[in-house]
């Protein structure tokens, strides 16, 4: 069960810079660490961020890792119309996870 | 001569009651302090914005515990205890509380670990499991803000007092104990980092250094290990009376839950 918080005002000026704000849950294993027995804990980190407003890519981010546990993200974007923002985080599984949020431009 | 040395033993005598037991003082309730109080800005800053600070994805995982009933039985704790907003406001604040079952204190996750086996009928869940520690930050997140406020209970009284006497007995290959540290140099730096008054107030918190949410029975064993101690297993009756006398020291101090430390 991913667990993901995201902060989107809920309403804007055409224009407006707005902040956006988003964590989630991930343990971000760089692959250096060793378990009890001495053996490797493979790596799996989120490697790609992606945030679309409405279908069109305003936000990317490439992670590598020294990004710790339960990456924060946090970036700012024009609000330009009423519509969808999608947010997606790819881990190196390829398991993609993704959350959406409205925002209401006047 | 006889004289001036009965002088200097009738003195030796008086020094040594004016200087009293050698136990540290406690802390006074006006110095009291949160560890927050101890941390960086940065830090701080993570833990007052809800939507930068870590243990709240802990929160939203509890939540769903909550009100998701368990396959064994079909039971959940929303089922039983209704919206813990209004059922488990001010629950933590009064944590450890004598278990009539047991006839001994019993913490937070203790309670949430017996209400799973006996009302759930399911097994309980492992200590600093990801499930125990959400849930157990869930139900203290309801208390937040609000005074720490022992239960009066006299039946707790001799536990009180065996964790009181754990926390300032030496432990360890450099025989410090807890009281060392918390009562006697709090404010002072333990290599580069600063010493707290050791007051449990935002469990179970975020510490960067775990890269996850942790229960206060992990920080102790945390810090008896950097007293090269054998830590006492988590669940020990040790562990729970140190709790409860932490948190009767803590007394009066508002709860931070998901607290964020370094």
């Amino acid at each position: 069960m991913t667990r993901i918080l995201i902060n989107v005002p809920a309403t804007a000026r055409q224009g407006e810079i707005i902040e956006i704000k988003t964590m989630i849950a991930h343990t971000m294993e760089t692959g250096y660490r060793l378990n009890a027995t001495g053996a490797a804990i493979p790596r799996n980190i989120i490697n790609r961020f992606v945030c679309t407003y409405d279908g069109e890519e305003v936000f990317s981010a490439e992670l590598f890792p020294a990004v710790a546990a339960n990456p924060f993200i946090s970036f700012t974007t024009i609000a330009v119309k009423t519509g969808t923002i999608t947010f997606a985080w790819t881990d190196d599984h390829g398991t993609t996870e993704t959350a959406v949020a409205e925002i209401t431009v006047t | 001569m006889t004289g001036g040395l009965r002088r200097s033993r009738i003195a030796l005598g008086l020094l040594l009651i004016l200087a009293g037991p050698v136990y540290a003082e406690e802390i006074p309730a006006m110095e009291k302090r949160s560890g927050l109080d101890f941390v960086s800005p940065e830090t701080r800053n993570l833990q007052a914005d809800d939507m930068s600070n870590p243990g709240m994805l802990w929160i939203i995982e509890g939540e769903r515990l909550w009100r998701e009933p368990v396959e064994t039985s079909g039971a959940s704790c929303q089922g039983c205890h209704g919206d813990a907003a209004k059922g488990m406001r001010g629950v933590a604040a009064r944590y450890p509380v004598f278990g009539e079952e047991t006839k001994s204190p019993v913490d937070l996750q203790g309670r949430i670990n017996g209400c799973r086996r006996e009302r759930q009928k399911a097994p309980a869940f492992a200590f600093e499991s990801e499930e125990l520690v959400a849930l157990t930050a869930y139900v203290a997140h309801q208390s937040r803000g609000m005074p720490i406020a022992p239960a009066q209970d006299n039946r707790l009284s001799p536990f009180v007092e065996n964790g009181r006497k754990l926390f300032q007995q030496r432990f360890g290959q450099l025989d410090l104990s807890c009281a060392s540290c918390h009562d006697e140099h709090w404010g002072k730096r333990l290599s580069s980092s600063p010493i707290p008054q050791a007051h449990p107030t935002a469990y179970p918190l975020y510490r960067l250094e775990w890269q996850t949410l942790g229960s206060l029975q992990r920080r102790l064993r945390n810090c008896m290990i950097g007293m090269r101690a054998e830590p006492f297993p988590y669940g020990s009756s040790e562990l729970v009376e140190l709790e409860l006398y932490l948190m009767s020291r803590a007394a009066g101090l508002p709860l931070e839950t998901p607290g964020v430390r370094p």
